[in-house]
């Protein structure tokens, strides 16, 4: 059972400020859907506000088509994963798992049979007797996932439920969640700041900046064709280029920047006109080495600062015009790379990768 | 000798001191009530008895007082938990600056002077007596019902202390959780945060039992015409005591231990149980090594109880209480008797000395004299005493002049001569 999420303008003010503003979005059913952010861009605000904790200022949240006003969280079909999971510490395994039944009345018996499903599904069988404290982090996720579960929830909300975790288990538990959502078929409300997360587990991603959405899409889309800069500087590693546009033309413009002057692609719908101020967003992957002085466009001189290994790729910071500093990824092929320190390289920019965005703020380093 | 021993030396003399100090005061009045003697005291010591025992339990005022002093403190309990619980329930939910005002209000009661409460707690429940018109029978004036009015208003805020420090540990994310999971609000405070605040339940009831229990400033007015253990206490010492206080220190001494000790083993169970869940998580195989017998109070305590046992029979085998006081109260007629027979002795050698010295006429006229008027008029004279102790031996007309004992039943040594002739 699965059930869409509609949030219609929605406001949530506090005493001195805004956390929402105007979010306006629908889930589908069955979808996985991620926002994602910087700490303190009122994500956790909205989740709160689905589960029915937060009050709205304006707008209105929908379930499954239902005005869910005055309808308590304890009544909504919604069931939220605490960022610090709030196992019940004084109950066992069995009985956090089977919480949601008992408070319905439903018998011993009965309850101790789901839990020894959900433990199933959550690949945690045997645990049940065990107190939480007699569990290790991945293994307390897991049992908050399965308690989560067995209230039959049509929205499960998930705030930051990883992050506590160490890397390897963290990425080991996105695919497990994945899957859990696919066998489940439940709708998936994913709160998270980690990018990697959003990107690999979500079927659509909703950006946020100060209570803004600034985009909504799939994780292609948000990495490849970000819509404002703030989207294009927190997804993913990018170089900026700020400059002046010189000259547009279908689907391409040229901005003079301090690198000289750089084409890039438009966005769809892009509202930039010649002389506006605007930034030229280059992924790291998206910049190569050229060996010919000055002979195609989007080149220019750069000197390498410092170099990285990292298996697959070589990661370069270079100091590009007026020192800027600037990020490269080279695939490692096999043959010997060698970027010595202070080397003077020539990169060029590749303009059908690159994106050229109205100026705007940028998400923090 | 170096100055490091030296000053270990001096340490732990500090600390046999200090120890002295607080315990002192309880092991000789514990002690004392032991001893057979009518006051509470170590020496000259009697006896060994029990009897104390028997006169507290049989001493109806005492145990009326202990009565009403156990049917306070647990109404007490059961008035202060809930409104302690609420206050800092309350608390826990104000925003910081109210919180502040709040918090000062509820801890004044705990700085007023208890005697002002229990004035205010006695006029304020008068005053609404007299306003509804009600008779003295109703429970406006009635002792029992004042004083657990008048100790809860400040025992609720020990409760509500006790309570805030557990509530401040509290994630109340967890009543969220409880609340997401379907649970209605009464249902989020009777699973999760009720289990949460059990032992500062059980501390809190504890905390206010014994504060009611020893309370005196306040109950003494709000008692009214009924009495407590502490102002039966209060009124015995104003009027004399004996050793069936000690017994009753005695008795609550060791309620206490006792009350310590299985506290204690409950708390070493559980960390044992603690320790051996985290051995278990890192080494299955290693089992917790032998134990020491020290190391487990129960077995400890038993041995205790079993030599206590060992000793109260072999002494009650061998060990007449009666007997021993007879000896004592023997020995002690002895000790009399000797003293007074000293006395005569020194009395006589006087006597004969002022007959040698001069026999004056003014001696003799008072011989000569009636013997009701003459000792009327003589009840302050400062030979009196020493007088009459040899007139009873030589004259026996003090015995047989009832007239006269009729008159002589303030004289100083009228109960002298009536041990003296309950003897004979």
């Amino acid at each position: 059972m699965s059930a869409d999420v509609t949030l219609e303008n929605i406001w949530i003010r506090f005493d001195d400020f805004t956390a929402v503003k105007n979010a306006d979005i629908t889930i589908k059913g069955g979808e996985f859907f991620s926002f994602l952010g910087p700490s303190g861009c009122g994500k956790t605000t909205l989740l709160r506000a689905i589960s029915g904790f937060q009050e709205l200022s304006e707008g209105k949240v929908y379930i499954g088509g239902k005005d869910m006003a005055g309808i308590g969280p304890n009544k909504r079909p919604t069931a939220l994963i605490f960022q610090n999971l709030a196992l019940f510490p004084l109950m066992t395994v069995w009985e956090n798992i089977t919480f949601s039944l008992e408070v319905k009345g439903v018998g011993k018996a009965k309850r101790l049979k789901r839990a020894d499903e959900l433990l199933e599904l959550v690949a945690l069988p045997g645990q049940a007797d065990k107190m939480v404290n007699e569990l290790s982090g991945g293994q307390r996720q897991r049992v908050a996932v399965a308690r989560a579960l067995a209230a039959e929830p049509e929205v499960l909300l998930l705030d930051e439920p990883l992050s506590a975790l160490d890397l390897k288990l963290r990425q080991h538990l996105r695919t497990e969640l994945r899957e859990i959502q696919k066998r489940a078929g439940i709708t998936f409300i994913y709160i998270t700041h980690d990018q990697g997360e959003a990107l690999t587990m979500s079927d659509r991603i909703a950006v946020m900046r100060e209570g803004t959405i600034e985009q909504v899409g799939n994780g292609n889309m948000i990495y490849d064709h970000p819509e404002t800069a703030f989207v294009a500087s927190f997804v993913g590693e990018n170089n900026a280029f700020h400059g002046t546009v010189s000259k547009i033309s279908a689907g391409k413009t040229i901005v003079k920047t301090d690198a000289g002057e750089l084409e890039a692609t438009l966005t769809e719908g892009s509202r930039l006109s010649t002389g506006d101020k605007a930034i030229v967003f280059a992924r790291p992957e998206s910049m190569s080495f050229v060996n010919r002085k000055n002979s195609v466009k989007n080149v220019f001189k750069a000197k390498v600062v410092y170099q990285e290994f990292e298996g697959h790729f070589w990661h370069l910071i270079l100091s590009g015009p007026n020192d800027k500093k600037l990020k490269m990824s080279v695939i490692n092929s096999g043959s010997s790379h060698d970027y010595d320190e202070g080397t003077e390289l020539q990169v060029n920019v590749n303009s059908k990768l690159a994106v050229a965005l109205p100026s705007g703020p940028l998400a923090a380093e | 000798m170096n100055s490091a021993s030296i000053l270990k030396f001096f340490i732990s003399f500090y600390i046999v001191l200090f120890f002295a100090y607080l315990f002192g005061p309880l092991i000789v009045m514990s002690i004392t009530a032991f001893n057979s003697a009518g006051f509470p005291r170590l020496s000259p010591w009697d006896c060994f008895s029990t009897e104390w025992f028997g006169v507290l339990v049989n001493d109806a005022r005492m145990m009326a007082g202990f009565k009403n002093s156990l049917i306070i403190g647990i109404s007490v309990v059961l008035v202060s938990v809930p409104i302690g619980l609420a206050g800092a329930l309350l608390l826990a939910q104000l925003s910081n600056r109210v919180r502040q005002v709040y918090y000062t209000l509820t801890i004044s009661t705990i700085l007023v002077p208890g005697v002002v409460l229990g004035i205010s707690t006695l006029i304020f429940w008068d005053r609404m007596g007299m306003m509804f018109d009600v008779d003295y029978e109703s429970f406006f004036y009635d002792g029992i019902f004042l004083t657990i009015i008048g100790q809860s208003t400040f025992i609720s805020a020990y409760t509500m202390l006790v309570f805030m420090s557990r509530l401040q540990r509290f994630d109340p994310v967890l009543e969220e959780a409880a609340m997401d999971l379907g649970a209605t609000n009464v249902q989020t405070f009777r699973k999760i945060l009720l289990p949460f605040l059990k032992p500062a339940i059980g501390s809190a009831a504890v905390l206010a039992f014994l504060a009611s229990f020893e309370n005196y400033n306040t109950t003494v007015f709000t008692i009214v015409s009924e009495s407590t253990l502490t102002t039966v206490l209060a009124s015995k010492v104003r009027y004399g005591i004996n050793p069936s206080i000690s017994a009753l220190a005695v008795i609550i001494i060791t309620l206490t231990l006792c009350g310590a000790f299985v506290h204690e083993i409950l708390k070493r169970r559980e960390q044992a149980k603690e320790l051996a869940l985290k051995k278990e998580e890192k080494t299955v195989s290693v089992k917790s090594a032998s134990r020491g017998l020290l190391s487990n109070p129960v077995p400890m305590m038993v041995l205790l109880i079993f030599v206590a046992g060992l000793t109260t029979a072999w002494m009650a085998r061998g060990y007449d209480v009666q007997q021993c006081k007879i000896e004592v109260s023997e020995e002690k007629r002895k000790h009399q008797a000797e003293l007074s027979k000293i006395r005569r002795v020194e009395m006589e050698k006087k006597l004969e000395a002022q007959k040698t010295d001069t026999a004056s006429p003014s001696t003799v006229t008072t011989k000569k004299a009636a013997p009701g008027t003459n000792q009327y008029g003589n009840i302050f004279a400062p030979t009196n005493l020493e007088g009459q102790v040899e007139s009873e031996e030589t004259n026996p007309v003090t015995k047989k002049n009832t007239e006269n004992q009729y008159q002589n039943i303030f004289a100083p040594t009228n109960l002298e001569g009536q041990i003296k002739s309950e003897n004979e």
